[in-house]
């Protein structure tokens, strides 16, 4: 059985998912946008947490592949009456879906799941744990903005990425620090010290480096900027600073963006416009925001193929697991 | 790579070029020259094969044949993608003209039971909607298993279903050849 | 009915005879050997019943998870004689009528004895004291007060429920854990917890904790019980406080002193439990803390949770795991097979030590002529895969479960009474 529950793989993998991601990228220049690659599978989408551009995009990957596509939300179901994890899981599984994309606000559903119900599952974002699509989608779109058309078969490699914000609540931040470095990038972590995680120096896997400072790696001149959602209603005043703080230190502002010379900017979105970045930064030339958007349907198409296409898939997706 | 011990040679490096050279020539007689024509190479090998034919039908009219030619992967179309291990898709190239009302000319390296060139069809039928689709292969080696035949052969090599038919090609395998060896073996 | 036990290695010693009559040893050259049932007790240790300070036997409230009886028959199958029942109940035990239904079902049980814990606050709330007084003079005689599963993080009436406690000669058993540094924690916080994103459980949310209670019980003039030590920080805090002076005791559960926070990786919520399980630093501090008496005895804190409690996501689960079966196993391993204690020492930390913390008569001259008849015979050199059915308890929530430990418990007596035959449980009068 394979699954895609980490991003933490090896570097031939992520390559050659991002590979296969590009020949899945062409669809978008099609008239007929369908291939029948997953004729006949069914791919549920069991989100058990709100989420409409993660789901969306499954959802139109799935669909552009032919898989009969099915969502299932956590919200009203019987998943929200009490019934255990476990117990929609095999639900689910009893129907006869040939694979399942789990989001969820609890680290390690997804791979519990997959644990436990004989199918194939793809971690659409768990808790504060992972968001690998994410993660590939934010390397597939800043490959190709590095190696335009030639990107095919390349990495990262000393691609200098600044991951900023909520780093210690962020999966997408989790997912990036693993995938970006296997690509060969180098990863700093910026965040308020709070905000990054514990420890987040030593021998941890996270094991990238941290600074609490924006402005001192701006002054290094980063070739990609990654600004990630801020959710300062968290623990508000205790863990999180107040916005005008966090603007002070963590903003990307015109008067930063000016600095920062001639970096990609990434955001996993929804935007906090005049938060995390300025409507200027948003809407620069600078910004592959919506081609990062675009990727996600392709990378999608990429992992879905890679799990579901084959009845005796070759290796295991995603190293650790 | 070399060729195999216990392997034989049905066709050298000028066999090889004497029949593609045939084979460009069939396809201006059969089209009544060089219009709209368009050459879609199946990867890996008839991309290669589709590259050197269009080499030829430049040489031979004078007219450049770069922007004519392509790649059309049939992967998402195989019948089979279910009981093999994944496998992975490589680019599909279709020239800027792209391939409404042309005279697209599908290019195999082996045509064997049919199945690669009916993904082939589907394939180029989501691409758009040529005026003719014609076939092109090195060597047909028979057993068919759909209704569907080349109309442009280098070699008919009657085979058992037990032995392998090898193309080699030297932007691939370093040498041209074409070989023959027991399945046994 | 007298039963002659030839050849043990009592408390890991040269062998020698034991005789049981009545409800306690007697001189095994003055006995009738021929009207003695004899077990010959050869190549097995002999120890005193063990004594658990701290397990959640569930009852009332938890019944599908577990039961006085069914606690019992976990404990006798893990050696224990005397098991303190931790006061997380429903309803809590904080009134006299509820610890003397939970001593009262234990002497229904039998198989051991049951000593109800008290809690410190009214339903474990933490806002005002529980009734002290009328909980220790109770029919369930209570000598142990703990809120445990909750801390009593009020210092105030920590300082208040040591103080009744000195005039109790009662011991309040904390369970060290400051809820503002511990929100939404559910493994321990290191790099660990940040590569897995989940909440994490500061090692210095144990030993704060501590080391403010150990002035406060300085300040009281009472005893202190610290339960489940799990960090290394915490060791250090419990040694200057008992280099002080300071009348505190230190317990460590089982799985702290062998399984460590890479087991979470699985997200397996067996592995869950509070405190949760460290590194192998702290792993290693525990151990040499339990070796050199900074840390007095070993308890359980056996946790049963119905299956639908575990089969979930880890951060949605619930905390604890089941003990009692694997407990003295477990501290063979960590303890005695890597030549940190001897068997005289596991008897200290498990059954002399325990009972004296919890005021329990008849464990203070273990497997001495005259001594009450709590016996245990292990046979040391037994190994075996944990498995569901090796579990006697109701439920099966083991960390072991699939891994080899030493030891079998074969035999146990309790107050003379034989409750564990070859590792079967004795449920009739046998021989009485």
């Amino acid at each position: 059985m394979r699954h895609l529950l980490t991003a933490s793989m090896p570097r031939d993998e992520a390559i050659g998912l991002l590979d296969l991601a590009e020949d899945m990228h062409q669809i978008q220049d099609r008239e007929l946008k369908k291939l029948p690659a997953l004729r006949g599978r069914t791919v549920v989408n069991l989100f058990f947490e709100d989420s409409t551009r993660t789901r969306s995009s499954f959802e139109i990957a799935g669909k552009w592949l032919s898989a009969d596509v099915i969502n299932v939300s956590g919200k009203g179901s019987s998943v929200s009456k009490g019934e255990s994890l476990r117990d929609t899981g095999l639900t689910i599984a009893a129907m006869g879906v040939d694979g399942v994309v789990v989001r969820s606000g609890a680290s390690g559903a997804p791979a519990l799941l997959a644990d436990w119900i004989g199918r194939p599952v793809v971690n659409a974002g768990d808790g504060t744990h992972e968001h690998p699509t994410q993660a590939l989608l934010d390397a597939f779109a800043l490959r190709r903005r590095i190696h335009g058309g030639a990107a095919r078969g390349k990495a990262l490699d000393g691609v200098r990425v600044a991951i900023v914000g909520d780093i210690a609540h962020s999966r997408v931040a989790r997912s990036n620090a693993l995938l970006l470095p296997a690509l060969g990038a180098e990863v700093t972590l910026v965040g308020p010290p709070p905000l990054l995680p514990p420890a987040a120096a030593d021998g941890s896997r996270l094991g990238v480096r941290a600074e609490p400072s924006l402005d001192r790696v701006i002054d290094e001149r980063p070739d990609a900027l990654m600004l990630l959602r801020v959710q300062l209603e968290r623990q508000a005043g205790k863990v999180a600073p107040s916005a005008a703080e966090y603007i002070t230190g963590w903003s990307l502002t015109d008067e930063r963006l000016a600095r920062l010379g001639d970096a990609h900017l990434l955001h996993p979105g929804p935007m906090n416009r005049g938060l995390e970045l300025s409507s200027r930064a948003a809407d620069s030339d600078r910004s592959a925001i919506l081609e990062q958007v675009t990727a996600g349907v392709s990378v999608r198409m990429a992992v879905l193929y890679s799990l579901l296409a084959s009845d005796h898939p070759s290796a295991e997706l995603g190293g650790a697991r | 790579m070399t060729q195999r011990a216990g392997a034989r040679t049905v066709l050298g490096p000028d066999e090889i070029g004497r029949a593609l050279t045939r084979i460009a020539h069939e396809i201006l007689e059969a089209n009544h020259g060089a219009d709209d024509l368009v050459l879609l190479g199946i990867p890996t090998r008839g991309v290669h094969l589709a590259q050197r034919l269009a080499d030829r039908l430049a040489d031979i009219t004078g007219i450049g044949f770069a922007d004519r030619v392509g790649a059309l992967d049939v992967t998402m179309h195989r019948d089979d993608l279910r009981g093999r291990p994944t496998r992975a898709p490589q680019p599909t190239r279709v020239p800027a003209a792209g391939v409404d009302d042309r005279v697209v000319v599908l290019v195999d390296d082996v045509l064997y039971s049919g199945r690669t060139i009916r993904a082939a069809l589907d394939a180029l039928a989501d691409l758009g909607r040529p005026r003719v689709v014609r076939l092109a292969a090195l060597v047909d080696r028979g057993h068919r298993e759909l209704p569907i035949r080349a109309d442009f052969v280098g070699k008919n090599l009657p085979s058992a279903r037990s032995e392998h038919v090898r193309i080699l090609l030297d932007e691939v395998d370093g040498a041209d050849a074409v070989t023959i060896e027991d399945g046994a073996a | 009915m007298t039963t002659l036990l030839t050849g043990a290695a009592v408390l890991g010693g040269e062998p020698r005879d034991l005789a049981i009559e009545g409800d306690a040893l007697v001189d095994p050259s003055a006995i009738d050997r021929d009207r003695a049932e004899v077990i010959d007790a050869s190549g097995l240790i002999a120890l005193p019943g063990l004594v658990d300070l701290h397990a959640h036997l569930r009852q009332p409230g938890g019944e599908q998870a577990e039961t006085v009886a069914s606690g019992v028959r976990a404990a006798a199958a893990g050696g224990f004689t005397c098991v303190f029942a931790m006061a997380n109940t429903n309803p809590v035990a904080d009134t006299p009528a509820v610890v003397e239904q939970v001593h009262r079902l234990g002497l229904e049980a039998g198989l051991a004895t049951v000593r109800p814990i008290g809690a410190v606050t009214v339903g474990l709330a933490g806002e005002r004291l529980a009734d002290m007084t009328m909980l220790a003079r109770s029919a369930a005689r209570v000598t142990v007060f703990s809120d445990d599963g909750h801390c009593v993080h009020d210092a105030e009436l920590m300082r208040r429920a040591l103080e009744h406690a000195a005039a109790l000669d009662a011991v309040v058993a904390q369970h060290a854990q400051d809820p503002a540094l511990t929100r939404g924690a559910v493994m321990h916080e290191g790099p660990l917890s940040a590569e897995l994103g989940l909440g994490g459980w500061p090692s210095v949310a144990e030993a704060s904790i501590v080391a403010r209670d150990a002035m406060l019980a300085e300040l009281a003039g009472a005893r202190l019980h610290v339960c489940h030590v799990s960090t290394a920080e915490t060791v250090e805090v419990v040694r200057a406080a008992k280099a002080r002076g300071v009348r505190i005791t230190a317990e460590v559960a089982p799985h702290h002193l062998l399984l460590t926070e890479d087991l979470v990786r699985s997200y397996d919520a067996r592995f869950k439990v509070n405190p949760p399980l460290r590194t192998d630093a702290d792993v290693r501090a525990l151990r040499e803390a339990l070796a050199d008496g900074t840390i007095d005895i070993v308890a359980t804190d056996h946790a049963p949770h119905a299956p639908e409690a575990k089969l979930t996501a880890f951060a949605d689960a619930a905390f604890g795991m089941v003990g009692l079966e694997t407990a003295l196993s477990v501290v063979q391993m960590a303890m005695v097979e890597t030549g940190l204690m001897d068997w005289a020492g596991v008897a200290r930390a498990m059954s002399t030590t325990p009972a004296a913390i919890g005021r329990e008569p008849g464990y203070d001259a273990p497997l001495e002529v005259g001594a009450s008849a709590h016996v245990v015979l292990v046979d040391p050199a037994a190994r075996a895969v944990v498995e569901e059915r090796h579990l006697r308890g109701r439920s099966a929530n083991s960390p072991y479960l699939g891994r080899e430990l030493p030891g079998r418990v074969l035999h146990v007596w309790h107050a003379g009474r034989r409750t564990l035959a070859d590792g079967r449980i004795v449920t009739e009068e046998v021989g009485r």
